[in-house]
């Protein structure tokens, strides 16, 4: 409104996301100029496609986190709602909608169990996610096997597209499965977050757990609404992995869980609770989709890409820790 | 006052009964040692002598250090109040440097440079292990930045060191001495396990009777309180930090010897393992408490299921269920019995 | 005045504790009401059935404007027009002003936000009491007075009748403190019922129409705050008569121990000058703010002065860490004993012996087995500390006890200057003269005594001689037996 620009600044530079996405813009100003594919509509559909797994957990992890929980085991979760659901598919001929229902079933479900856990038995969430971890996909490896699923349903092999798009080397793209549910999971976790009442109150719960308390929230119902969602986006993802991979594999997707953890962390979430955006994850997630892709694209053997990620997230979160410290250093003065 | 007499005496006898004594008199241990004993009943209901034969118990003792050794480096940190998540890539990466200078230089004929580029190897292993350890200890302590996201950071980072520089790729065919490290055994004991025991206890007496130890008690259930108190707490993270490295680098030997090869992505689901052997083992998660007794009990605990479903041709990957229902398990008693109207 | 509030017979149970015996206390409408006691006589237990957290025992009767109920749950409390502040406040420092303030609008199920009446609610809230803050600031972004205004706010848009204000002023500066009280005094012109529940008594008097004093559990009676003062409160409370006659104590005699010269430190404090003689107890008052903490840092190795020297036994002292304090023989007591002076989870014997944990290693740089036992037995027999056992965690002990655990831990180091900052924050009146018996021990043994306070009568009758902090400034020096409590009020406040 009546703000002049330098305080307009002074306020961005005070966000995470600011920084975040002035280092993304550096970096993509830098891939388009130095490298052919990176500034091309392909390229731009081929990640949002392999990332959506990852940002879709994130999108849950997010609401998990901001509430002042975490929780590890999702990926034990998304294992076990692939597998029953395209079993069931393969065996009923299921349709699009309720594979989806079935497997977002199976996702709220696990994660009510672990919401019950921390909060009925007052365990922390990182020790309760731990042992249902193991015990999700412990009970799942052992019930299957872990024998993989190789065909899928033809429907559901072909998956969905719009605005398909051949080009001229016959490679199709264009808005798929993966991406559209992508956007609508973060659109969702957007609204929920900002525009409903009880997105408010899980900031205030991360922000103060016992004030939160005072007031009459309802924490049980919370602590099952976060942990659920959580297995929603963990129903959801499973199955555009699934599609993605046109296969079901029961051991593949545990030992991810870090993987989304560290995108959110990236995004400027805290693990005390109370912090973090929609927005800073999507930019997190890019950070790292982008800096991957770049470093493939300007000839770095893609055995190094793990290395130069977890240099980004060292340097990343040591550099928040350093500015909170100035800050802290700046109130002490006044 | 509670000190008995015998707690304080010296001599053999006293030494059991205060082994004895430390071991019951902590809940959480007699806890541990009752579950322990039920297991041990049923499974030796369910299997019988087989259960108890040296073979079963030798081979128990074959597994328990891979995953003991791993448990302590997570363990002293837990108790510190932090976590090392890196204690995993740190063992990978340390093997692989092991593992490479045993196959590159190390020559074929038995002499003074065959041993002596063995035991440079080692020392290679555990410099890397220092180095992480010291980059951890400095960015939690120095910068104060948490645990897991540091150790989360440089986790990732050192695995992708590691995977960059083998891309990928197995080395293998160690001395013969390593081997024995990870096969051998010396009067019927496996090597490994005099190996675990070799660290345990030095951990357990750091822990338990030096100014370091009983600092890190303190730090982890109040960092600022114990820096009024005039303790360079500091110094005392970065230690932690620095033994928990070098733990994860013998760890590495270890694992490096018992499969005759070194990966940079070998035993990543015991990640996650250490802490529930941790916690079960009274390490609380939040800091401050946790005993080498508690873990040693919660390891035995966890291989007996293991090696029993074994015997059973049950799953491997039940056994990872079980072990995640014991933890759930133990934590929730101390709740129900609250719940339930009964003083702890 | 119309009465608000109407407590008959109220009492509790927690499993064998009796905290509360038939207690009466009616509020009326736009009066100030105080409720003191010891810790441990009920006054939160009390809040907490006003409030509805917890039931009261069958038998009492809660009548609120003329409506009765046997209990209140919070959702009833609240609609009632009752609001508690606690001393935490209980706001979310993540959340904005806006919502801190209109946090009601995001109780119940499931809807969408509504940001226009939350941003409209905030305003008249703010309106209300005449402060203004930006409503996109986050809380945590605002000085601990400011987020009191914003708890009072959020009361006010909860349209409260009656506002309980838990400890208020325990962090404030002088100068928020009455910018606090004028504020109660508008409220109370807005017909609102105001009761504080404090231990400043002083502060709270200038505002406070009647005060009812709890002690164990039972009330004592209700009285009209022109009646009483803080000493007769005092003996109210605790039930004990207390007398100190001030001597005069010739130490002019004594050996120097530590000098401090010019000291200087920005933004902290400017020019401090003093010495301290083997014996004294040399009380430093002044107010929250005035530089005292920081200045006692100083002396402990902990914030690094930029100008001055401090010599200790003529020799100087360029201390780099508390570590070399506590070496030269000074210990600080810190004012925060829950979360600096103690590790509230650990064992007591733990507590008492990690500052000289270094002093207590063997052989091979090894603790001997019964070495921390030991010496903690000693300092529980010296100091007279009531534990059952030494391996229990301290949290489990009374205030005074735990602070008699933070004067061992530092009686260990053998200190020739102990630094005592705010010694008896958090203790009973009964135990706080404990506390000052085995200081005045420790000075008769030799020991220097800084004793940092801001409450005068701690200061004026426990100490040799007192320095007025003001501004980060030593403003003035008095002698307790030609001053009065008064007079050094003046100084302070001044």
């Amino acid at each position: 409104m009546h703000e002049s620009r330098a305080d307009l600044f002074q306020r961005l530079k005070r966000r995470h996301e600011f920084w975040l996405a002035s280092v993304i813009a550096i970096l993509v100003i830098f891939l388009s100029v130095a490298t052919q594919g990176f500034l091309t509509l392909q390229n731009f559909f081929d990640l949002l496609t392999s990332y959506a797994f990852l940002g879709i957990l994130a999108a849950g992890l997010l609401v998990v986190l901001i509430s002042g929980g975490i929780d590890i085991s999702f990926t034990a979760t998304a294992s076990i709602a692939q597998y029953i659901t395209m079993l069931l598919a393969n065996k009923y001929g299921l349709d699009w909608f309720s594979v989806f229902a079935l497997a977002i079933l199976v996702g709220v479900l696990l994660g009510a169990i672990n919401a019950i856990l921390i909060d009925r038995l007052q365990i922390s969430s990182i020790i309760v996610s731990i042992a249902t971890l193991n015990i999700f996909y412990g009970l799942l490896v052992f019930v299957t096997g872990g024998k993989y699923i190789y065909s899928l349903p033809s429907w559901f092999g072909k998956g969905i597209y719009w605005f398909e798009y051949v080009d001229a080397d016959e490679i199709s793209y264009g808005l798929n499965l993966q991406i559209l549910a992508l956007l609508v999971m973060f659109t969702i976790t957007w609204l929920l977050l900002n525009r409903t009442n009880i997105g408010r109150q899980i900031y205030a719960l991360g922000g103060n757990r016992e004030a939160a308390q005072r007031l009459g929230f309802n924490v049980f119902r919370l602590n099952i609404l976060v942990y659920c969602y959580m297995g929603l986006t963990a129903g959801v993802a499973s199955l555009i992995q699934a599609q993605l991979a046109q296969s079901v594999a029961p051991t593949v997707l545990v030992g991810k869980e870090l993987d989304v953890l560290a995108a959110v962390v990236l995004g400027g979430a805290s693990l005390a609770g109370g912090v973090g955006t929609v927005l800073g994850t999507v930019l997190g997630l890019a950070l790292l989709a982008i800096m991957q892709n770049g470093l493939i694209l300007i000839g770095v053997s893609s055995y190094w890409s793990q290395f130069f990620v977890g240099l980004v997230i060292l340097l990343s979160v040591s550099a928040t820790a350093l500015s909170a410290r100035r800050k802290r250093k700046g109130n002490l003065v006044e | 006052m509670s000190h008995e007499p015998a707690y304080l005496s010296k001599g053999p006898d006293a030494a059991l009964v205060r082994l004895i004594k430390g071991l019951t008199h902590d809940v959480t241990n007699r806890r541990l040692i009752i579950l322990l004993v039920a297991l041990v009943a049923v499974f030796g209901l369910l299997i019988g002598e087989r259960f108890f034969s040296q073979a079963t118990v030798q081979s128990m003792a074959f597994q328990l250090p891979e995953l003991g050794i791993l448990s302590l480096a997570m363990m002293i940190t837990l108790v510190s109040g932090g976590l090392n998540l890196a204690i995993i890539s740190t063992a990978n990466l340390c093997a692989l440097t092991m593992a490479y200078i045993m196959t590159s230089h190390v020559p074929g004929a038995e002499g003074f440079m065959w041993a002596g580029w063995q035991i440079i190897a080692i020392f290679a292993g555990l410099a890397v292990a220092a180095v992480i350890g010291l980059l951890n200890g400095f960015v939690i302590a120095y910068l104060g930045v948490s645990p897991i996201l540091t150790t989360l950071g440089t986790m990732t980072m050192v695995k992708g060191i590691a995977i960059g520089m083998t891309r990928g790729n197995v080395l293998s065919g160690l001395p013969e001495p390593i081997v024995f490290i990870g096969n051998g055994t010396v009067y019927g004991i496996p090597t490994a396990m005099l190996v675990f025991a070799a660290v345990a206890s030095p951990i357990a007496i750091m822990l338990g009777r030096t100014p370091t130890g009983a600092a890190t008690y303190m730090i982890g259930s109040n960092e600022k309180a114990t820096r009024y108190s005039g303790i360079d707490t500091k110094r005392v993270i970065l230690r932690v930090y620095l033994i928990s490295s070098l733990l994860a680098a013998v760890a590495g030997l270890v694992m490096m010897a018992r499969f005759n090869s070194a990966n940079a992505s070998y035993a990543e689901s015991y990640l996650l393992v250490t802490i529930l052997a941790a916690v079960l083992g009274g390490v609380d998660p939040m800091g401050g408490f946790g005993k080498i007794a508690g873990l040693v009990l919660s390891l035995i605990i966890l291989q007996v299921i293991s090696s029993a479903f074994n015997l059973l041709n049950f799953s491997q990957f039940l056994t990872l269920a079980i072990w995640g229902t014991i933890l759930v398990a133990v934590m929730a008693v101390p709740n129900i019995r609250k719940r339930l109207g009964f003083a702890d | 005045m119309a009465t608000f509030l109407d407590l008959k017979n109220i009492s509790k149970r927690f499993g064998g504790v009796q905290a509360l015996t038939d207690v009466d206390l009616s509020l009326e409408a736009g009066e100030v009401h105080c409720l003191v006691g010891e810790n441990g006589s009920g006054k939160s237990t009390l809040i907490k059935i006003i409030s509805g957290v917890q039931p009261p025992e069958a038998g009492g009767t809660i009548t609120i404007e003329g409506r009765s109920y046997t209990q209140l749950n919070p959702v009833e409390s609240t609609r009632a027009g009752i609001q508690v502040i606690y001393q935490d406040l209980s706001l979310f420092p993540n959340l904005t002003v806006a919502e801190n303030i209109a946090v009601g609008q995001h109780l119940g199920g499931f809807r969408s936000v509504d940001w226009t009446t939350i941003r409209k609610i905030a305003e008249a809230a703010m309106a209300r009491i005449n402060v203004y803050f930006d409503l996109d600031a986050k809380v945590e972004d605002l000085s601990i007075a400011n987020r009191q205004l914003v708890a009072i706010c959020r009361a006010m848009a909860a349209d409260a009748k009656l506002v309980i204000m838990d400890e208020p002023t325990a962090s404030l500066t002088r100068h928020e403190v009455d910018a606090l009280l004028s504020l109660v005094r508008e409220l109370k012109k807005k017909n609102i019922c105001i009761v504080f529940v404090s231990h400043r008594l002083d502060e709270v008097l200038e505002v406070a129409e009647r005060v009812t004093v709890l002690r164990d559990g039972k009330k004592v009676g209700t009285y009209d705050a022109k009646d009483v003062n803080d000493k007769k409160l005092a003996v109210l409370m605790t039930g004990k008569e207390f007398s100190y006659d001030l001597k005069e104590t010739d130490l002019k005699s004594r050996k120097t121990v530590l000098s401090v010269k010019n000291l200087s430190r920005k933004g902290d404090f400017k020019n401090i000058s003093f010495d301290l003689r083997e014996g004294e107890i040399l009380g430093i008052t002044g107010l929250l703010g005035s530089g005292r903490t920081e200045l006692a840092l100083s002396l402990f190795g902990m914030n690094p002065p930029d100008e001055g020297e401090i010599t200790l036994n003529d020799k100087p002292l360029a201390l780099k860490s508390n570590r070399e304090a506590i070496d030269n023989g000074i210990a600080y007591v810190s004012e925060d004993r829950l979360t600096l002076g103690l590790v509230l989870e650990q064992p007591i014997a733990a507590n008492a012996t990690v500052t000289i944990l270094d002093k207590l290693k063997g052989a091979m740089g090894l603790i001997p087995l019964n070495a921390r036992e030991a010496t903690v037995d000693r300092w529980v027999k010296d100091l007279s500390i009531k534990v059952s056992n030494t391996a229990n965690p301290v949290k489990t002990l009374s205030g005074g006890n735990q602070q008699r655990v933070v004067l061992a831990k530092w009686m260990a180091t053998t200190p020739r200057v102990l630094i005592l900052d705010s010694p008896t924050v958090g203790v009973d009146i009964l135990a706080k003269d404990g506390i000052y018996e085995i200081v005045r021990g420790l000075a008769q043994k030799g020991v220097a005594v800084i004793m940092i306070s801001d409450e005068i009568p701690e200061v004026l009758y426990h100490s040799h001689r007192i320095l007025v902090m003001r501004n980060g400034r030593l403003t003035g020096e008095f002698e307790p037996h030609r001053s009065s409590e008064d007079q050094l009020r003046i100084a302070v406040n001044a």
